[in-house]
């Protein structure tokens, strides 16, 4: 999947890895696609929370190898 | 749709006490929310310019697990369940489990309170502090971070009394 920006959020613990993507996402353009890297199992739940309540649209989330990959199109 | 809106106040100035009210307002102004926080009492500690006071006390405190965060896995898993009694005659106590606390928030990935409270500036989370009790503790004005507004519970109702959530930690 094409993406325009990456964020690493290895290693954060919560609430980092959801403050840092929405600090990336204001840098951003509506229907640009941003892709996060973390490893925190609670930030699968967070950011489909993040999602609903930010009306960004969570395209897609997968785990491999303990690392969480997600997807978001910026509102 | 209207913004929604988070009222905190906080009471508390320790270490481990000052990360709630931080971290539901950080992730509430990420979420959209407006958020105010009123810091009265012992919360105006964690408006301090100086952060490096903020400690933590195992003392009477028997939730708080006494972990090692250093050493082979066996050593960190031991518990150490040292009496209160014990506790209040060990002089610096409290800063060895404060640093020891410090050292486990880093070894997780845990932001620090500074970088916390910088991350609710930036999201334009607005800081209250009850002038009273500045007063009452005998600190000035210049003990405090820039942008604070100096008022009392009655201006803090006006943002509460429309607010969707308000907490009181």
């Amino acid at each position: 999947m094409n993406f325009d920006k990456e964020l690493d959020a290895r290693g954060l613990n919560c609430p980092l890895p959801i403050l840092r993507a929405k600090k990336t996402l204001n840098e951003m353009t509506s229907s640009q696609v941003l892709k996060i890297i973390a490893t925190d199992p609670g930030s699968v739940k967070d950011f489909a929370a993040f999602a609903k309540q930010t009306g960004n649209e969570l395209l897609s989330s997968a785990e491999a190898g303990g690392e969480y990959t997600f997807m978001i199109k910026k509102k | 749709m209207e913004e929604k809106k988070l009222a905190i106040i906080a009471t508390k100035g320790t270490l481990d006490w000052a990360y709630p009210p931080f971290i539901l307002a950080s992730t509430a102004a990420a979420l959209g929310y407006e958020v105010q926080i009123f810091f009265t009492f012992y919360g105006l500690q964690l408006v301090r310019k100086d952060l490096s006071g903020l400690k933590v006390s195992p003392i009477g405190n028997p939730g708080m697990p006494m972990k090692m965060p250093f050493g082979p896995k066996w050593f960190k898993d031991i518990s150490w369940n040292i009496p209160n009694a014990l506790q209040c005659i060990i002089p610096g106590y409290e800063s060895v489990a404060t640093a020891l606390m410090k050292q486990t928030i880093a070894n997780n990935g845990v932001a620090t309170i500074p970088e916390l409270r910088e991350l609710c500036q930036e999201a334009e989370v607005k800081f209250l502090a009850c002038q009273m009790t500045v007063e009452l503790f005998g600190f000035e004005h210049s003990d405090f971070i820039d942008g604070l507004d100096y008022v009392g519970a009655a201006t803090f109702f006006e943002f509460a009394g429309e607010s969707d959530i308000c907490l009181y930690i």
